[in-house]
């Protein structure tokens, strides 16, 4: 029996080799969220029925394949992982920390280089679809949409001799908590946040406003706002470098964002029609489009990356290419189920409520439903 | 809130799976019927206890949180649920009570299940005394009204309304569909 760690994992599940994943957790638990990507295959059988042994199982598992078993925390899967052991079966390997580290497991990926020097990296939260992004020049950093983990951007920071200066949430986040007070505390950096999703928050913040720029870097690097609402009322676009578009939950690669997390559905979704159609068609087709959420592994091209061309998007994505009645529909019936805990995410995020880091993580387990899908 | 049961595991401070590998340890050491109280702090105990009570065919009764402190109430299934081969005549349907209660008229419910399973979820105003301890508190029941025993399914209810019969009660009625169907008003002791 080997342990992996959350990275091992995700490289193995990037890579596209065949995995053969076991997951003990309870049926529900598997139900609502588990590892997904090219050639897995999965087996779920809860760890409390093999207590007693794992023969019923053994036949079920190939063994030409590597075999990965999986629990929410990491002790039911050792415990399954010694009896399959020592039922002949060689090299178990099992996740270390669980599905709770593998939601929380976050992967930086180069997206570009920029105009003045310095880089845009994407940082892909493999396990719960959730992307942030780290832009640095001249020894400076801003980040976006911040997962809770933050020693990740910070250790990445410290290795290239960075500071971070600006923390961004292009809007308050329903799926996951915000790393943004987090970032300030460890590294003195600014919290920006749209004023509109902020009326409610319990702590001083900088608003982020459409046309007030902000810098990275002395100046090489401008990073424009544009008021974008429809998924939240506040929610922000950001272009950077006059070559990327961040989205936040507005417009996915292959669906667009919910305009209800809020309550609002009806009051937002005219709004998210207009930011859609007409801010977003009136910007540059050249622009590369990095949105806050993937939800299919579908989305990660070669280098892991998700990204997309803003005119491509016109052309394929069907959230952009519905009459107005057919869109209306789209983005009020039948959308799917909220994502869990999203009211306690919101209050956790407004500073209203402040859960124990254990707590936190329970909150944001489970897949992000963002997204509306055409 | 402190509940009766016939066992209590102390699994506090353990990470999965011990919480349910005590648990399923602890169950074979009980009768079938019996309740018992597993209390655990690892939340993701929550989850697979009733997950676990499912597949193992056990019945998972409820859960309370005190503190850092889950506790998770299961009875043990068993024998002492199948039917006896001669039934106690007198039987209500649980429509009929949920009239009677919309009426507003004073009947005496007893519920004779165990007092966690009572403490989950009870018809409004019902007494309870578990079939194991009725014998001795019979008492405690006026022999004039008109009483309507109910249990989880109707078998314990069954063995309960023969043994009042046996003591003397004239007027006693098994209600047949048990909890397990009741559609009516529930109260909960928390």
């Amino acid at each position: 029996m080997k342990l992996i760690t959350a990275k091992e994992a995700a490289e193995k599940v990037l890579s596209k080799e065949p995995l053969f994943i076991l997951d003990v957790r309870n049926q529900d638990a598997f139900g609502d969220w588990k590892i997904e990507g090219f050639h897995i295959e999965h087996l779920n059988v809860p760890y409390f029925d093999l207590i007693e042994g794992v023969e019923e199982i053994v036949d079920k598992i190939p063994k030409d394949k590597d075999l990965l078993v999986v629990c929410a925390k990491q002790g039911s899967s050792e415990m399954v992982a010694e009896m399959l052991d020592e039922a002949g079966f060689e090299d178990v390997l099992v996740l270390q920390g669980g599905m709770r580290a593998w939601s929380e497991y976050l992967k930086p990926v180069k997206i570009g280089d920029l105009s003045n020097g310095g880089s845009i990296y994407q940082f892909v939260r493999v396990g719960k679809g959730c992307l942030s992004y780290f832009i640095e020049s001249d020894g400076e950093a801003l980040i976006v949409d911040s997962s809770r983990s933050v020693d990740s951007y910070i250790g990445f920071a410290k290795e290239k001799n960075i500071t971070i200066k600006h923390v961004v949430d292009t809007h308050l986040h329903a799926d996951h908590i915000s790393g943004g007070r987090l970032l300030r505390e460890k590294t003195e950096a600014v919290y920006h946040l749209p004023p509109k999703d902020a009326e409610e928050v319990q702590f001083a913040y900088e608003p982020l406003e459409e046309g007030k720029d902000l810098q990275v870097g002395g100046a090489t690097v401008r990073v424009q706002s544009i008021y974008s609402p429809g998924h939240t009322i506040g929610s922000t676009s950001l272009i950077v470098d006059d070559k990327y578009l961040l989205t936040g939950d507005t417009l996915f690669v292959e669906s667009i964002g919910r305009p209800d997390l809020a309550g609002k559905a009806g009051d937002w979704a005219d709004n998210l029609r207009n930011t859609l159609y007409n801010t977003y068609e009136q910007l540059n087709d050249e622009l590369i489009v990095l949105p806050a959420h993937f939800s299919n592994t579908s989305e990660l091209g070669d280098n892991g990356a998700v990204q997309a061309k803003l005119g491509d998007l016109f052309e394929k994505n069907d959230g952009l290419n519905m009459d107005e009645e057919t869109f209306r529909k789209a983005v009020s019936e039948n959308l799917p189920p909220q994502p869990n805990a999203y009211q306690e995410i919101r209050q956790t995020n407004m500073g209203k409520i402040s859960p124990e880091a254990n707590e936190q993580s329970e909150m944001e387990i489970g897949p992000n439903r963002c997204a509306i899908h055409g | 809130m402190s509940i009766k049961t016939d066992h209590v595991l102390d699994a506090k401070g353990l990470a999965c799976p011990m919480p349910i590998v005590k648990t399923k340890k602890a169950m074979k050491e009980v009768m079938p019927g019996q309740v018992i109280e597993v209390q655990a702090t690892d939340k993701g105990s929550l989850a697979d206890i009733q997950a676990w009570a499912k597949s193992s065919g056990h019945q998972y009764l409820g859960s309370t949180e005190e503190g850092e402190v889950l506790k998770h109430y299961l009875r043990k299934s068993g024998d002492a649920e199948a039917k006896e081969d001669k039934n106690f005549p007198h039987t209500v349907q649980n429509e009929e009570i949920i009239q009677k209660l919309d009426a507003g008229e004073d009947v005496v419910i007893l519920d004779v299940r165990e007092p966690a399973e009572y403490t989950f979820g009870h018809i409004p105003g019902a007494v309870s005394i578990p079939l194991g301890e009725l014998e001795d508190r019979m008492d405690e029941i006026s022999k004039d009204k008109e009483i309507y025993v109910v249990c989880r399914t109707g078998s314990r209810s069954d063995l309960a309304s023969k043994q009042m019969e046996e003591k003397g009660f004239k007027n006693i009625k098994n209600v047949v569909q048990g909890m397990v169907e009741w559609s009516g008003p529930l109260e909960k002791n928390q």
